[in-house]
């Protein structure tokens, strides 16, 4: 971890705990959503959110199943097995990497230690040693590589990159969701891209910084994946030139999180540590003010990824916010920002004569839709009898025991 | 998707209730459906942990599989499955009706009752389609053999899970989409893919607001998941269960441990039992929109052709569409998404008011009508009733647009002018073109002509009067799916490994 004196604040508000890793997963979330400030300190700061959502009062409801654990583990192990017997198989295959290339180097650990720093440099040499084309390696098991993040210095673990495809470095991901009929769950896949483009943007920094072209690093990964209802591994290639852009883009727009930091009150906290007896350094109300004292951007799509998401999305429905009720109604309701308003619009015509015309024209075509609604939801009258007498072509003719 | 919606969900926000979408009933809720509830473990492809099965409320069927990675065992799971659903299906059977199709027109016959299974949500349709796949390739001979109702039971599943892409086909529903086709809660669509709070919302205990409940059913340890995955703090109580039955010394052992896995498999799906029978209840209080039954006979008669067609042939279908079957089907589903938004709209008023807001229909007070008007045209003349109509909103359809009356099926109109109107809102002069019967000159059949002072709703909406096309018999096993991909399958996918 780096010791950038912007880090001073972050850790005063951190208080006496270490600092939570970031990972690629926490990354690609802080970029779902980068409009909010609240997550970029916490994540920053290296806050565990999952406790302090519990602080709250509003624990976050995401866990491993043991089983899922179990199974990634499983399939990584087979893949890994007897030397990535199996992957150097898949990608000499379907790749055409030459047979007599197979030298891996293990960067789980260095020297017998596994501290991500440490591994982190021996990376850095070896990448370095391999784009001068010092050296050959087809695989580098469990490289670490930095990554600045919002201010911050993350250290990144791909399961494996690849040197020998095509010439270039290639992100290997190997995941347990299961590649059926060549077909894997969408959701699941864009994760997987989304955390591959992670590692490809922070390699090609790596590179860059140590003076070798940053193309060297391929905008495809490799994909592991478990075939069908088996545990046979098979390797598509994806392209995430896409991702990578996207992501790129939003990690230039997350603000330095020391910024958004030193506009905090001097004494708000977000210190989770216990003292020597056990008892919270901090109340819960402390936590809460810090917290509150952070601009938060609510979506319901938090749900899926935030540990704070029940905390923000309190808050959100408190306020009225019209992001609660999903990214159509939010953007039915441009320039509203709360469903109250929204609703006291409707229903008090008149009110928002003062209104700019475009806004006047949402509220007009809110009134339209809300009378409709309001007359059409009655029972209808009493239907006249259908005119028509041509018969269906499709009406039953007889009715007979079968 | 429509304005309209959203001032249903800012409306049930404010109040704390959901509200209504529709005001019928749109689907078809059998009298006798196939409510199932499965369970799978966390992480793999499709291995089914549990299910709940039955059609009676009362007496809910278990089925487990006590250590889900034994091949054996999910087999058993899927024997057990199949006694149950396909005498169910089967019993579908009983009786045959005769009606007229084809060009030239010739007398079938379909079976009068079709299959309806009730999953809660999409996980279970995909858990259908998964279970389906990795059983209807199997050989009930050979080295790999499974018994014989595994394959045939791989083969609905398949089917069932096919025809749930299709709108208005009511063999394979999945609640929560029948729910939030039907009300809108003040909550966005992820939330309301948890049955237990989008239930709460539109049927809250007493007591509470629809929010309020929403916000306590969303405690796993209180309201469980409804699957397929579960509660991952219940996977580690299963966890220790599975690793104890791995454990145990000898078969009495191994049972007590199996019947301890019946009884928490039980607690995750009792509760999740409970709410797709409220959710019936619920949909059935709705009443059924005029183009149900109409529907629900497609139903019928794809189900008659598959039955057709796994008694003659029955051979599986392939693991991957052919390209050709797949583009036919493609331009099926377009076709059914049309003609099924379509007929809702023209069931539906408050559906119709969608596309009111959008200007594709207008309602109107009958304020004038001609109805023996005779325009020249050659001799004989055309007969064109004429009815002046007044709306309120200022009409948005051209002079010279077919418009379609929903009332009156058939009927049939032109925009001859529009104006507005003096004191105020507007006027629209139609002239009939269509819905008269066979007749050329006045005067027009009894009732057909609407009356001074009636309010009707006309629409540019495709005019679906009939039922949907059905295919030719030969094409029919996969019927809207296409012909069927006649596949034998080959020793590897009979022992394709399910681990
Ligand atoms: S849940 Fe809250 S903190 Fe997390 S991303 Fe959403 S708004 Fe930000």
């Amino acid at each position: 971890m780096s010791t950038h004196p912007s880090e001073d604040r972050l850790a005063t508000l951190r208080g006496p705990l270490a600092p939570e890793p970031c990972t690629a997963r926490g990354i690609t979330a802080l970029t779902a959503n980068p409009g909010c400030s609240r997550r970029a300190v916490l994540d920053a700061a290296g806050i565990d959110k999952a406790t302090l959502a519990a602080r709250l009062g509003r624990p976050a409801r995401f866990g491993q199943s043991p089983f899922a654990l179990a199974r990634g583990r499983a399939f990584e192990a087979l893949v890994k097995a007897n030397g990535y017997a199996e992957l150097i198989a898949l990608v000499r295959e379907k790749l055409g990497v030459p047979v007599e290339e197979a030298a891996v180097a293990d960067l789980n650990e260095v020297g017998g230690s596994a501290s991500p720093a440490l591994r982190a440099r021996e990376t850095g040499h070896l990448l370095d040693r391999l784009a001068a084309g010092a050296e050959e390696r087809l695989l580098l098991d469990h490289p670490v590589v930095p990554l600045e993040v919002a201010g911050r210095t993350a250290l990144l673990e791909p399961d494996a990159v690849t040197h020998r495809v095509d010439g270039r470095f290639h992100v290997v991901e190997i995941k347990s969701f299961a590649v059926i009929d060549g077909r894997a769950d969408p959701a699941k896949t864009a994760e997987a891209a989304k955390q591959a483009a992670v590692y490809v943007i922070a390699l090609r920094r790596l590179l860059e910084s140590l003076g070798h072209d940053p193309a060297l690093v391929a905008t495809e990964f490799l994909l592991v994946c478990p075939e069908d209802f088996s545990q046979r591994p098979v390797l598509a290639r994806i392209d995430v030139r896409q991702e990578i852009e996207a992501i790129g883009f939003q990690l230039s727009r997350l603000r330095r999180a020391d910024d958004l930091a030193r506009a905090l009150p001097a004494d708000a906290t977000l210190d989770l540590s216990l003292r020597s007896d056990g008892t919270p350094a901090r109340t819960d109300a402390e936590l809460a003010a810090g917290v509150g004292a952070l601009e938060s951007h609510y979506t319901p799509d938090c749900m899926g990824y935030c540990d704070l998401a029940r905390h923000c999305r309190a808050e959100a429905v408190e306020q009225a916010r019209p992001e609660c009720l999903g990214g159509r109604v939010r953007d039915d309701l441009p320039g509203i920002d709360s469903t109250r308003t929204a609703l006291r619009l409707i229903d008090t015509p008149g009110d928002g004569e003062t209104l700019d015309p475009g806004h006047a024209e949402v509220v007009e075509r809110l009134r339209a839709a809300a009378r409709l609604y309001d007359s059409r939801r009655r029972p209808p009258g009493p239907r006249l009898p259908t005119a028509s007498s041509e018969t269906s072509p499709d009406a039953p003719a007889g009715r007979s025991a079968g | 998707m429509s304005l309209l919606t959203t001032v249903a969900a800012l409306r049930a926000a404010e109040t704390g209730t959901a509200q209504p979408l529709t005001t019928v009933r749109h689907a078809h809720i059998d009298d006798h459906p196939v409510v199932l509830i499965p369970l799978t473990l966390a992480g793999e492809a499709c291995a089914p942990l549990a299910a709940m099965v039955g059609t009676d409320r009362d007496r809910p069927v278990l089925l487990t599989v006590p250590q889900p990675r034994d091949r054996t065992l999910r087999f058993r799971f899927a024997e057990e499955l199949a006694d149950i659903l396909l005498p169910l299906i089967d019993g579908c059977r009983t009786e045959s009706e005769t009606y007229e199709a084809g060009r030239p027109k010739e007398e079938r016959t379909r079976w009068t009752r079709a299959p309806q299974i009730l999953v809660p949500n999409p996980g279970g349709i995909e858990f259908i389609r998964l279970l389906g796949r990795s059983t209807r390739l199997r050989r009930t001979d050979g080295p790999h053999a499974v018994a014989p109702t595994v394959p045939l039971l791989g083969n609905w599943l398949t089917w069932f899970a096919d025809r749930t892409d299709f709108p208005g086909s009511g063999l394979l529903l999945a609640m929560t989409r029948l729910l939030t086709d039907h009300w809108a809660t003040g909550w966005s669509p992820g939330e309301n893919a948890h049955l237990p709070s989008l239930l709460a919302w539109i049927d809250p205990p007493p007591g509470r607001t629809g929010a309020e409940a929403a916000l306590l059913a969303e405690d796993p340890a209180e309201h469980p998941p409804a699957g397929p995955t579960t509660d991952p703090v219940f996977d580690r109580t299963l966890h220790e269960l599975t690793a104890a039955r791995d454990a145990a010394p000898d078969d009495r052992a191994r049972a007590a441990v199996d019947r301890t896995i019946a009884d928490e498999l039980r607690s995750q799906l009792a509760p999740t039992w409970e709410l797709m029978w409220r959710g019936i209840d619920l949909l059935r209080a709705l009443p059924p929109a005029a183009r149900v039954p109409g529907r629900r006979a497609v139903d019928r008669t794809v189900f008659t052709h598959y039955t057709t067609y796994l008694e003659e042939d029955g051979r599986p279908r392939a693991r991957r569409d052919h390209a050709a079957s797949a583009a036919r089907r493609l331009a099926q589903l377009e076709d059914a998404v049309a003609r099924y938004e379509s007929e809702r709209a023209f069931d539906d008023p408050l559906v119709m008011a969608r596309y009111e807001l959008t200007g594709e229909a207008f309602t109107g007070t009958v304020v004038d009508r001609d109805p023996d008007r005779m325009v020249e045209n050659g001799r004989a003349g055309l007969f064109r009733p004429a009815l002046t109509v007044r709306v309120d909103t200022r009409p948005l359809l051209a002079v010279g647009t077919t418009v379609r009356c929903a009332g009156r099926d058939g009927l049939k109109a032109e925009i001859l002018d529009r104006r507005e109107a003096a004191g105020a809102g507007w006027e629209i002069d139609l002239q009939l073109t269509g819905g008269l019967g066979r007749v050329r000159k006045p005067p027009a059949p009894e009732g057909v002509i609407p009356d001074l002072g009636e309010e009707l709703c006309w629409t540019t909406l495709g005019g679906y009067m009939t039922p949907a096309p059905l295919p030719a018999e030969e094409d029919t096993p996969w019927t809207h799916g296409g012909p069927p991909q006649p596949y034998e399958p080959t020793p590897d996918d009979a022992e394709e490994s399910w681990e």
